[in-house]
């Protein structure tokens, strides 16, 4: 395990809202007797330790919270076992070693029923490959899940079309899955998770079988939707462009392990290892960094203008250069906090790198 | 430096096989030229034969008198459905007995054509009506009518049977993986490998001559197919869908049925078809146990050597076979495309609307045919026959072309038949047991030799090995000149778009015909006796040479033969250089497949005359002595399944070694 801390950036509001799911010390190891390895090992072991019994190591030692409302992505390349994390999370695949717990109660230890249970009504998942039924129209694959918890036909076509019309689809009722663009199959995905309004919504990789075009539209159309609804979002992907846009929190994950959680800011200003700053390299600094991360203190100079600490760069980078002037940072109260120069503006657009603590 | 010596490493073991190899045969050739020395090792002494046959007699017998209450209940309930399927499409109900019997007539046949018409109509187009009207029109006309009908029935009652027990045998086998392995799988190759006839003896042992023991031996045959397409269907469910079905939160039983068999229905629907050709297959030959039908046409007319009935009844087999066929495959494909959408709730009428007019057709022709006789039967004025016209037609060629086929047969059977048969027969049995257990050891290690040897060595100690090679040695030609006439056929097509056009219709129609029908016209050229048996079981098993050839070589990814052709290679380097070794696992297969299908024809070419393991089936079958056909049968699937096995492993060697 690296550094998977949260550094705290300097005056931001503690997260008060309840945590809905977590992971704790969660492992997944492949191979005859795994179990028992890391049980032995009091759920502790090295990768060489792992590779010198046999095993192969999915998920390793992941430590993680998620708080209710919040877009929670994982981020990483095929193999680093961001999909086999969140089937651990709703125990499609069973972890070997650890704790999933779901507000405060361990998913691993709940019978099968209650397990079916929570997953009918609580819980809502959209698949990379759509899954959708060949054989059911989208009205019925909308309400398969409901029809599974043996609601009647007109309540779960009701509650159907309702969703149907949330995603935009109505008129395509009728049609069958091969019918539709990936765009719209993968509509029909989000509608049918969504008809059973869970309260945690996992996405794994919903539009990475999308062209560009429409993966930007759809989400555009997911964060539409989650303005709506405010779920609790587990959302899984490879690109890092996606998560920025994205997430509230981002956890990166590498080998099975998570490498670091932090917003994309956070990771961006601070990344944790030479792996996320990779990744971050190429990024559009001035869309993620805020005018809190690129303050200095008040030096009584004359301000060309007020923004919030929360303000991204990009929001205000023209005036500020065009004006030539210092602008004052100031917090909820009006009350200056600090400036952003427009020369430190300049040099994080032009990526020149500034060693700046957020702190 | 390092490239050379890995290459030293590895030349060894190639050197230590070669020379075992030679060492072995250097063996078997010593203990061949010292036959009279070494008796024992060539033929395998008759005093030590184990009498397995007695013991299945007994274990026969002992079922038959203990358990004659089950079979008499099994066929009393299966007779039922049957009945009334034979009653509705050939016989006939009657309703009390005597003279003033009432008599409800049987489906109209112009209602069945017409119904066969719109379900083409509807599965396939314009055309695939047509050709399925067509080919039961072609049935009324030519007066084989009844027997057809008798055929469709048994098939009709037999292929819903087979599915729903090979779909829940599918869903335990791929539940339970250990069922699967220990149980099913070896069920499936055995059931697939025993030659058809000797189905047929226990069957008329424990349900007597009757189409209920015909029923039951089709579903038996026919199950297989239904097995494995459900296996395969369930564990090609993309995960997604599978992970999905757990998230909804579905039981066990709602996954299963709601969720895995709906997306696994184009699968499914595969194996039906091949379901149904089996069946109408089985059908056929199981007339020789009170099936009826056109097979017992068949039969007759071959008994009496009546060629040009014979040769009309086949024919209608072959219509039957190709109605049945496109029409089943054309449904698959419907649902593999899937569902387009429609307006919602809508009548039935509204809904089906080619399954209403069916059956208002026959519900309307039928009930005209009690007033209109000519709806009720197919007026006798309206039916031609083309009976004389084959026998002119064979009397012109054997009357003309006599000394011709005679002086080919003749030479055939001297020069290349007799010796080889000779070899083959005087072959030493613990020879052929080493050569092949190597052959296991090597391609596939000690678990594939045991099972090699031991199921060749059953072959001798049973008392069976002359017959034994005396099939190998006629299976083996057979299988040889199919697959030199069919490969060169694939590769032919697989380079020309033109000539597979030609070649796929022609192989599709060889592969639907049930294997009675190959035997009809060779037998009216060349009579009885290994020619023929050579020449029907060359006809049967060519397809699948030409079919894995062709496919073989057309799968090669275009992406390596651009490759070729950028590093300049010319055509003919890019085909024997490139595309040829990588297809070689599949032609092999095709190989595989070649001669498991010969083996199948050679057996039932027993009916023309040949000396092998198929005759000590057929004479056990008319004797009704169920053990010496259980084992001859048994031998006959154990050549099979070595034959089988070897090649697999060899494959299974290639492919990894191409990746």
């Amino acid at each position: 395990m690296t550094e998977a801390t949260e550094p705290q950036a300097a005056g931001a509001p503690k997260d008060a809202r309840p945590i809905k799911l977590a992971c704790r010390n969660v492992w997944k190891l492949f191979g005859s007797g795994a179990a028992n390895f890391i049980r032995e090992r009091d759920g502790k072991a090295s990768m060489a330790d792992i590779a010198a019994a046999g095993l192969v190591g999915a998920v390793r030692a992941v430590d993680l919270e998620i708080r209710q409302g919040e877009i929670f992505i994982i981020m990483g390349l095929s193999g680093s076992g961001k999909s086999t994390l969140v089937r651990c999370m709703s125990r499609l695949v069973e972890p070997t070693h650890g704790k999933v717990e779901f507000e405060g109660n361990d998913l691993l230890k709940i019978s099968d029923a209650a397990l079916i249970e929570l997953r009918r009504h609580r819980m809502g998942m959209v698949f990379q490959n759509f899954a959708l039924l060949p054989h059911l129209n989208v009205l019925d694959n909308i309400a398969f899940p409901l029809s599974i918890q043996g609601q009647d036909r007109p309540t779960r076509e009701a509650r159907a079309r309702e969703v149907i019309e949330l995603v935009g689809l109505r008129g395509r009722e009728h049609f069958y899955p091969r019918e539709l663009s990936g765009g719209q199959q993968q509509r029909v995905g989000i509608a049918r998770s969504l008809a059973t309004k869970p309260e945690i919504w996992f996405l794994d990789e919903p539009f990475s079988a999308l062209d560009p075009l429409i993966r930007r539209e759809m989400q555009d159309e997911l964060m539409r939707l989650q303005t709506m609804l405010h779920k609790t979002i587990v959302f899984i992907t490879h690109d890092f462009d996606e998560a920025i846009r994205l997430a509230d929190r981002v956890a990166i994950m590498k080998d099975g392990e998570v490498i670091q959680i932090g917003t994309p800011e956070q990771l961006v200003v601070n990344p944790a290892t030479d792996y996320v700053a990779e990744f971050t390299r190429d990024v559009d600094r001035a869309k993620v960094i805020s005018a809190r991360s690129l303050m200095r203190a008040l030096d009584g100079s004359e301000h060309g203008g007020t923004v919030s600490p929360e303000a991204k760069i990009a929001s205000f980078s023209a005036s500020i250069v065009a004006s030539g002037k210092p602008f004052a940072v100031v917090n909820g109260t009006g009350k200056p906090i600090g400036e952003v120069t427009p020369q430190a503006v300049i040099e994080l657009l032009a990526g020149i790198d500034r060693p700046r603590a957020s702190t | 430096m390092t490239v050379t010596a890995s290459a030293r490493e590895i030349r060894p073991p190639v050197q230590r096989w070669l020379l075992v190899w030679a060492a072995a045969l250097a063996a078997v050739l010593v203990v061949f030229l010292l036959q009279e020395r070494l008796p024992w090792a060539v033929n395998y002494p008759t005093d030590a034969v184990i009498p397995v046959a007695d013991w299945v007699s007994t274990l026969m017998r002992w079922i038959k008198t203990n358990f004659s209450w089950l079979t008499r209940s099994i066929t009393a309930v299966l007779g039922v459905p049957l009945d009334f399927a034979l009653n509705l499409l050939a016989k006939n109900f009657k309703i009390g007995h005597g003279a003033d019997a009432y008599v409800l007539p049987r489906l109209s046949w112009v209602g069945v054509c017409a119904a066969a018409f719109i379900a083409g109509h509807a599965a396939g187009g314009r055309k695939l009506g047509l050709l399925v009207g067509g080919c039961f029109l072609y049935i009324a006309l030519f007066g084989q009518w009844t027997s057809a009908m008798l055929t469709l029935a048994l098939i009709s009652i037999a292929v819903p049977f087979c599915i729903v027990t090979g779909l829940f045998a599918g869903i335990w086998a791929w539940r339970k993986p250990w069922a699967e392995k220990l149980i099913v799988s070896p069920a499936l190759d055995l059931m697939q490998t025993i030659p058809t006839f000797a189905y047929l003896i226990p069957m008329l042992l424990l349900f007597g001559n009757s189409p209920v023991s015909a029923m039951i031996a089709t579903a038996i045959f026919a199950t297989p197919p239904m097995v494995r397409a459900t296996m395969l269907g369930l564990s090609r469910v993309p995960s997604e869908i599978d992970d999905f079905s757990e998230m909804a939160g579905c039981t066990a039983r709602q996954k299963l049925w709601r969720v895995l068999l709906p997306s696994a229905r184009p699968t499914l629907m595969v194996g039906v078809n091949q379901v149904i050709m089996l069946a109408l297959n089985m059908v056929i030959i199981a007339s020789m146990i009170g099936a009826g039908g056109l097979g017992y046409d068949v039969l007759l007319a071959l008994r009496a050597l009546k060629v040009g009935e014979a040769m009309e009844a086949g024919l209608a087999i072959v219509a039957l076979a190709i109605a049945l066929d496109r029409l089943s495959q054309a449904i698959a494909r419907k649902q593999a495309k899937g569902h387009v959408h429609q307006e919602a709730n809508q009548s039935f009428w509204r809904r089906y609307p080619n399954l209403s007019l069916a059956i208002v057709i026959l519900i309307v022709t039928t009930l005209l045919g009690l007033f209109v006789p000519a709806f009720a039967a197919v007026p006798k004025a309206i039916t031609f026959t083309t009976a004389p016209l084959w026998k002119a037609a064979v009397s012109w060629v054997t009357i003309n072309f006599f000394d011709v086929i005679e002086a080919f047969r003749v030479a055939l059977i001297l020069n290349v038949l007799n010796p080889l048969r000779a070899f083959c027969e005087g072959f030493p049995w613990l020879g052929a047991v080493a050569l092949l257990g190597l052959a296991g050891y090597q391609l596939g290690g000690l678990r594939l030799a045991a099972l090699v040897a031991a199921l060749t060595a059953f072959c001798a100690v049973t008392g069976l090995w002359e017959k034994t090679m005396a099939t190998v040695y006629l299976c083996g030609i057979s299988a040889f000149i199919a697959c030199l006439i069919g490969i060169p056929i694939g590769l032919m097509a697989a380079r020309s778009d033109r000539f597979e056009k030609i070649v796929t219709p022609i192989i599709d129609t060889l592969q639907v015909l049930p294997s009675f029908c190959f035997i009809i016209p060779v037998v009216m050229l060349f009579r009885v006796g290994d020619v023929t048996a050579m020449i029907a079981t060359v006809a049967f098993a060519v397809v699948p040479a030409i079919r894995y050839t062709n496919h073989g070589i057309r799968q090669v990814p275009p992406a390596l033969i651009e490759a070729a052709k950028v590093s300049g290679c010319t055509p003919r380097q890019t085909f024997f250089r490139v595309q040829l070794p990588l297809a070689l696992p599949e032609i092999m297969l095709g190989v595989n497949q070649t001669i498991l299908m010969a083996l199948a024809m050679i057996i039932i070419c027993a009916m023309v005359g040949t000396r092998d393991l198929g005759q000590e089936v057929f004479i056990a079958l008319s004797k009704a002595d169920s053990g010496r056909g259980i084992v001859a049968g048994l031998a006959i699937a154990f050549i099979g399944i070595v034959a089988d096995r070897l090649f697999n492993a060899w494959t299974a060697k290639a492919r990894a070694r191409l990746g």
